[in-house]
């Protein structure tokens, strides 16, 4: 029982994270129909950030995480304009291909600059764990679950409550007709592509302090897996991404503690297989039926 | 057949045994050395996949991210088989090949039957899981070799053979894309619903041109195998099949000759990058996303090169400079 209730929580601990990652390609696909193969990789990139700015500046971890929240925004704004805008009325594929473009772009232009071997992230919280019976847990556990829920808090209430939220919704429901409500669109696009990365670059940090290590390649899994979680949860559906992330870290913790490790990373996908067969739409998703 | 269509073949025959002739003709006075052979293999390795590829992005329409892993199971299939039988060279090869290629086809259509029922940049998501999953299946399966990998496979490829394994892949492709199946996969791309409704059962040739694609993908692997003589699971990443997607991508999609064009282009664009090993991967990137934003059809389109075109324009060239008096 005690192992049980130990898995649950790190299954909460990295489905919060994938949780925050998955809100990103959720946010981007539901307004621009588009699987942004770079989120992943702007993961990286908070995480990269933050690294600097814990190791080579000594900022408090706040700051960090700030510093990094605004670079990666203003990351995914700049990909979004050089390479994702000019695509806009292309082919679906031309995007996506540039998308992988980006990803690959990022990964070995930051394996240039910093070199392929992982560096050694500070540990942050490192405090006594918390003991509860048999129970461990770690600080930064509470703290992964807590930073990444109230972002969540945090985007659906800009989400409901702000006009540019209002803005998000339209668009993604129907970008012409917004277009014709006298939305700005492009500047919608431009703020989804800003708040995901954003919230990205959250996850990333994260992952990064969770695993001890950063480097260029590190986004790719987890941006993979962050994307499972989306579909499962039903793309495009906000509260389905935060479910799918929670979701997919509960079968990957259990899998890791009951089955095998080496195994699990296939199990998640073995998982997305089965979601795209069954119930392509995902868990939230509503079916859309292809109009001639 | 129609003498025209002979001519055009023995057209077609002469070049390739040409060109054929005048790679044997260069390694035999030594310009093309045993290094550059090696390149040349790979290039053809490389051709078969990205041909391959091309059958299913190209003329099915598919974003397919997972050409790796068919040719993992293409390549480890045909290596178990060579490793457990005692045969002569020459069946072994085939019987490879033909295995190579039959295992990876049926992967292709058990994959093919639930996740072609998806558009497109799902059914890239789960060829790109897909290709994941044959990986870490590879690193633990107990038959394997897990991360060792498997060695003492025969080395059974050479330039000869595998130019022939090319120039049959590309005559296959040639013909099945222009057959009546061929036909009605591209009609899938063109329009998916336009197609339905002319009575062409659009599951069941998605599923074929995809399990073809698989199919010949995994008889490159098992090339790839014969040639390595040794197979590492860590080399089937997802970073492998981006790059034969992009190759094809490069060359056209929906054109072999591009395919063929962009990676003998690639190949020499490797060796000359080999110095900037790093910069490498970043020029790759760049290049794809000027690319799509500035020429999205690749270097060739959907055209393909022919030599009889060429021959007929030369023909015309010729007589124009040189009217003819009258017979």
């Amino acid at each position: 029982m005690t192992q049980f209730i130990q898995q649950m929580i790190n299954g909460l601990h990295v489905g919060s994270i994938y949780a925050l990652i998955a809100l990103g390609y959720t946010m981007v696909y539901g307004i621009v129909k588009l699987i942004n193969f770079a989120h992943g990789d702007i993961l990286m990139v908070g995480a990269y950030v933050g690294f600097f700015a814990l190791t080579a500046f000594n900022l408090p971890f706040g700051l960090a995480l700030l510093a990094a929240m605004v670079l990666s925004a203003l990351l995914g704004m700049a990909i979004d304009k050089v390479a994702y805008k000019p695509l806009r009325n292309a082919p679906r594929i031309s995007a996506l291909i540039t998308a992988l473009g980006v990803s690959m772009f990022l990964q070995n232009t930051f394996r240039l600059l910093f070199g392929a071997n992982p560096r050694k992230m500070p540990a942050v919280f490192n405090v006594q764990p918390i003991l509860l019976g048999d129970l461990r847990i770690p600080p930064l556990t509470i703290i992964t679950i807590l930073l990444s829920g109230a972002c969540m808090v945090g985007l659906e209430l800009i989400i409901r409550f702000t006009k540019t939220g209002k803005a998000m919704r339209g668009v993604s429901e129907d970008s012409k007709a917004a277009k014709l409500m006298g939305i700005n669109v492009d500047r919608t696009i431009s703020i989804t592509f800003a708040i995901g990365s954003a919230l990205g670059a959250v996850g990333g940090i994260l992952y990064s302090i969770s695993y001890y290590q950063v480097e260029p390649y590190m986004g790719m899994m987890p941006g993979l897996k962050a994307f499972v979680a989306a579909v499962l949860g039903g793309i495009g559906v906000i509260p389905g991404a935060m479910l799918g992330g929670f979701v997919i870290g509960g079968v990957e913790s259990f899998t890791k503690g009951y089955l095998s490790t080496t195994w699990a990373d296939a199990i998640v996908f073995s998982i997305l297989i089965l979601v795209l067969v069954f119930k392509p739409s995902g868990i939230l998703g509503k079916n859309t039926k292809e109009k001639v | 057949m129609h003498k025209k269509v002979i001519q055009k073949y023995a057209v077609n025959l002469a070049g390739v045994v040409a060109v054929f002739l005048l790679i044997l003709l260069l390694m035999g006075m030594g310009v093309v050395n045993n290094y550059m052979t090696g390149i040349l293999i790979f290039t053809g390795i490389n051709i078969i996949m990205a041909a391959s590829l091309n059958l299913a992005t190209g003329y099915l329409g598919q974003l397919v991210l997972g050409h790796a892993g068919f040719m993992a199971i293409g390549a480890y299939a045909a290596a178990l088989f060579a490793l457990n039988t005692e045969m002569p060279d020459l069946p072994t090869l085939v019987g490879g090949m033909a295995i190579g290629g039959a295992v990876a086809g049926l992967f292709g259509i058990l994959i093919g039957i639930p996740a072609l029922r998806l558009r497109g940049d799902y059914l890239g998501i789960v060829t790109l899981g897909f290709g994941e999953i044959i990986r870490i299946a590879l690193l633990n399966l107990p038959f394997t070799g897990g991360a060792a990998g498997l060695r003492r496979i025969p080395k059974l490829v050479n330039f000869n053979i595998l130019y022939v394994a090319v120039v049959l892949t590309i005559t296959f492709l040639f013909l099945f894309v222009r057959s009546r199946h061929g036909r009605a996969i591209h009609s899938i791309k063109e329009d998916e619903i336009a197609a339905e409704s002319v009575g062409i059962p659009t599951t069941f040739y998605k599923v074929y041109g995809f399990a073809v694609s698989a199919f010949l993908a995994g008889v490159g692997g098992s090339l790839f195998a014969f040639y390595q003589s040794i197979l590492d699971p860590r080399k089937f990443t997802f970073m492998l099949s981006v790059e034969f997607f992009i190759i094809v991508v490069l060359g056209g999609m929906g054109s072999i000759t591009g395919t063929i064009l962009a990676a003998l282009l690639l190949s020499f664009a490797n060796e000359f990058l080999y110095s900037v090993e790093n910069f490498r991967l970043v020029i790759y990137a760049l290049l794809l996303i000027t690319m799509m934003i500035f020429k999205p059809d690749g270097l060739l389109g959907t055209r393909e090169f022919s030599l009889n075109g060429l021959l007929d324009r030369v023909k015309t060239l010729v007589g124009k400079s040189f009217p003819k008096s009258k017979r």
